[in-house]
């Protein structure tokens, strides 16, 4: 039998200044129902959550919430309905421990206003074993992993009761173990009669995991389909709207000369005592993908640190084409062929206030070419280099090279970044997680421009959670766990249960690299 | 590439003019309003007093005179809010603009009354003193992250009574003034290059007035097209953007803090040089030049050359208050109207907020009035 709907959003349009960001579009969420929403960077996914959110008004169509035509009005109207959200970018208190995060807001206290934890405790630890969560309430969220940051979101929605759970791109930062435990919870909640909206590019999980689809193209609905009779060639082309290549083509590996040389490298931890970082050796040859695989956490952000000079190694040395660099300074670095793609590029990778233009020119803007030698920068080689790898890269926004580039898409900043970095002709290239949060589309050009650099003779150390990235992309494997490398494989000879056993530190190979 | 044409509105710098110009209406509305309350029967003669200053003379002359007093005083508060806002934009809140200039104003003083120097001399020494003062702020926060805000804070007190003890060597022996500038050392005076008699010959107008704005011309020109500027800014804007792409940022903010510390000193210098005032070397309490300079920034919508009308508009409205009525109003009156109307400007970053959600929604409406007239027009499909 049908079950009733818990939301509908019927016929949503939505302008902004010289875009129509979502146009004539409905979603309609079943009471129990895991529903994916699908679409790119930019096809109205966001737009159409803050409708739903309150944060915009539509300026046609109308929500319903169980057949009752409602008015949300800002963010407070859509709590008192039950909705909650789990946000890509996480909204926590870094100083707060888990706890006062998940109730903050609804804080349990008596009469009196004193905060009463110990319930709130209870709860939260109830949940936690409920859904194997293991969040520890206790941990400053500032010492944890973004992947128990996200699970505290995920139990701030849980603490809360909501009706009608909204996950976006849950699943870009957790392991392949950890989605799993995730896709459980989402069925557990679902089984128990709350309504999932499952935001995501990734067609495994949706597939996996959902009932229904609903896809989104440019802000136009292209449609709703059962998951059951689809498969996921046909979701991706209602998606991108033409066919997607899955699998990288790439030719054989012809590795050359050492580029970068590890020896015993050691970097401290920044949240605990030990090391993050224990000891680690291996090599990076020209015209080779070498991948760091491993469950988020265990040491590899501390090494690119180490490797990019962004904190200090306690021991070891790091040769770039047999200089030693271990202590070198970043812009030494730089200058000599390290080119560098941030896990977080908001953190790092850009200055989100800075123009497009200025922020093509950040790893080279001291150069003759861009500044004169008075100190004055050169605006018109700014722009025209800019415009270039705009040009080049594909890179889409609102502006061209004036555009701000806090109000480009997530997946152009990313490519504004690789466009960056693999101009700057590197002879090795340090990519961390460089397709997080992107849709298909996005991936697929990405990693082409990847195995390109390879190709051009670079070496490419490639740093990722993603399963199916590190297979169908790297050369060779090396599996980080609690800080050293486990173990060496090769991507054409191993399994994905393979890896994960290493991953999981249920193995432990040689590690002649 | 089509160049998408937007409206006037849009424009960062008429945005800022606007906001700036409804922050001055808004202030003198609420310092009319207190002038109400307090006395009714004399608000209408002394807010227009207020806003007329030197106009209040008849006489052109006269006018012109006290037009080149308003200048005088414009100048180390246009170096002092340049000192602010340089600062600001690589994401430091130098609110020890008013401790730099304190020690500007004893290094300057000192090296004229006490050393007998010239006054290029003397500017100089203000310069390095402050720049030393700010670099102070800006080591403790690179290196030992300690808030620029507490540092400058504490450092305005320290440079306070340090100047205070240390121009008491060369204070005029009854009273707690320093010893007057043009006949204890005349060459410690800055020249006025023939400023003097634009404003009938008013001595105070020397060359610390365009000197003023020339620096505020090359801050803008530093900030905007230079290498430095941009990386003070990146700093500003994102620390770690700016580490991750190999700028020394804590180079940078040290620096940056310098010379925001030069800068308000220099002012101090351009302003005790031309002898239109003596230090009172028994004040309890920081000269509020620095602190207007936060104001006078903000106001001018953190542009150098917006800074140089502003500096200008603060310092008139400052200038007007003493005209007041004192049988109506008590002494302090000029001072408070003028704080109200400096305290509202601070707003302006509001209004600049407030004024582009405004255009957002205008033009969102526009284009779904549109967008229907687009589908009665055509409904094909």
């Amino acid at each position: 039998m049908e079950q009733p709907y818990a939301i509908e959003m019927l016929h949503i349009t939505k302008r902004f200044p010289g875009i129509i960001a979502n146009d004539d579009i409905t979603l309609q969420l079943r009471k129990g129902e895991i529903h994916a929403l699908l679409g790119e960077n930019g096809a109205g996914k966001s737009t159409l959550m803050s409708v739903l959110f309150g944060l915009y008004q539509a300026e046609e169509g109308i929500i319903k919430k169980d057949g009752k035509e409602v008015q949300i009005k800002d963010p407070n109207d859509a709590n008192d309905l039950g909705i909650g959200m789990v946000h890509q970018h996480f909204k926590l208190v870094e100083c707060f421990s888990v706890l006062d995060n998940i109730i903050l807001g609804v804080e349990p206290t008596t009469k009196g206003g004193v905060l009463q934890k110990a319930e709130a405790r209870k709860k939260i630890i109830a949940l936690s074993d409920k859904y194997g969560l293991k969040v520890d309430p206790d941990a400053l969220v500032e010492d944890i992993t973004v992947g128990m940051q996200q699970r505290t979101e995920i139990m701030k929605m849980l603490y809360r009761d909501n009706e009608i759970l909204i996950f976006d791109e849950p699943t870009a930062v957790l392991t392949p173990q950890e989605i799993e435990e995730l896709m459980q919870i989402m069925r557990n909640l679902a089984a128990e009669g709350k309504s999932i909206l499952f935001i995501s590019h990734k067609l495994n999980e949706i597939m996996e995991v959902a009932d229904r689809c609903t896809v989104l193209r440019k802000g136009k609905y292209i449609g709703t389909i059962d998951i059951a009779n689809t498969t996921r060639e046909e979701l991706s082309r209602m998606m991108v709207g033409r066919d997607v290549e899955f699998v990288v083509q790439k030719d054989e590996a012809k590795p050359g000369d050492v580029i970068l040389d590890v020896q015993g490298l050691t970097v401290a931890s920044k949240a605990h005592s030990n090391n993050a970082v224990k000891n680690v050796s291996f090599q990076v040859h020209a015209g080779e993908i070498v991948c760091i695989a491993g469950i988020d956490g265990n040491g590899q952000t501390e090494l690119v640190y180490g490797l990019t000079g962004l904190e200090p190694v306690s021991s070891g040395t790091v040769k770039l084409e047999g200089q030693d660099i271990t202590h070198a300074p970043i812009r030494k670095r730089s200058t000599m062929g390290m080119s560098h793609i941030p896990e977080d590029r908001h953190k790092h990778g850009l200055v989100l206030d800075y123009s497009l233009e200025y922020n093509m020119v950040l790893q080279r803007y001291f150069e003759p070419e861009f500044v004169s030698k008075a100190g004055f920068l050169k605006q018109g080689a700014i722009r025209s280099y800019a415009e270039r790898l705009i040009d080049e890269y594909d890179v889409r926004s609102g502006q061209g090279p004036i555009t701000i580039a806090r109000s480009m898409s997530g997946g152009n900043q990313q490519k504004a970044i690789i466009a960056r970095e693999i101009d700057k002709d590197p002879e090795l290239l340090i990519a961390v997680q460089p397709t997080r949060g992107l849709d298909v589309g996005a991936i697929e050009y990405i990693h082409k421009q990847i195995v390109a650099t390879r190709d051009a003779g670079k070496g490419v150390l490639l740093v990722s959670l993603e399963l199916d990235e590190v297979m169908s992309l790297s050369d060779r494997i090396l599996v980080m766990y609690e800080g050293e490398i486990v173990g060496e494989l090769n991507p054409k000879t191993t399994t994905v249960e393979e890896m994960g056993l290493y991953m999981a530190g249920a193995k432990r190979g040689a590690t002649s690299a | 590439m089509k160049k998408e044409k937007t409206s006037l509105l849009r424009n960062a710098g008429v945005q800022s003019l606007l906001a700036s110009l409804l922050c001055i209406l808004i202030g003198l509305i609420v310092g009319y309003i207190v002038l109400l309350i307090i006395e009714p029967s004399g608000a209408n003669k002394a807010i227009t007093t207020i806003i007329k200053n030197f106009l209040t003379y008849s006489r052109t002359d006269t006018q012109l005179k006290y037009l080149g007093n308003t200048l005088a005083k414009t100048a180390p508060l246009l170096l002092c809010s340049l000192s602010v806002l340089f600062a600001y934009k690589a994401g430091l809140f130098n609110i020890g603009a008013a401790g730099q200039y304190v020690i500007g104003a004893g290094a300057s003083l000192y090296f004229a009354l006490a050393l007998n120097m010239p006054w290029y001399v003397c500017l100089i020494a203000a310069i390095i003193a402050g720049a030393v003062l700010g670099a102070i702020s800006g080591l403790l926060y690179a290196y030992r992250n300690v808030n620029v805000v507490i540092s400058c804070i504490m450092l305005n007190w320290i440079s306070l009574y340090s100047v205070n003890t240390l121009l008491t060597s060369v204070k005029d022996s009854t009273s707690p003034y320093t010893l007057p500038l043009a006949s204890t050392n005349p060459s410690a005076v800055l020249p006025t290059l023939g400023l003097d008699k634009l404003f009938n010959g008013n001595e105070y107008v020397t060359i610390a007035v365009p000197l003023a704005i020339i620096i505020a011309i090359i801050i803008w020109v530093v900030l905007e097209k230079t290498k430095m500027g941009y990386e003070l800014k990146a700093t500003g804007y994102n620390k770690n953007a700016a580490k991750y792409c190999g700028m020394q940022e804590k180079k940078n903010l040290v620096m940056t803090m310098a010379i925001a510390g030069a800068l308000a000193s220099m002012g101090a210098a351009l302003y005790f040089l031309t002898g239109f005032e003596q230090w009172s070397c028994s004040q309890a309490s920081v000269p509020d030049m620095g602190f207007n300079g936060i104001a006078a920034a903000f106001l001018g919508g953190l542009s150098p050359l917006g800074s140089i009308l502003s500096s200008f508009f603060i310092q008139h409205i400052s200038s007007g208050g003493a005209y007041v009525d004192k049988t109506m109003y008590c002494a302090q009156i000029s001072d408070l109207i003028s704080s109200i109307i400096i305290y509202v400007c601070g707003f302006v970053l509001f209004f600049k907020y407030a004024m582009n959600k405004w255009l957002d929604r205008s033009a969102e409406k526009k284009a779904e009035k549109e967008a229907s007239k687009d589908e009665k027009g055509g409904a094909e499909q």
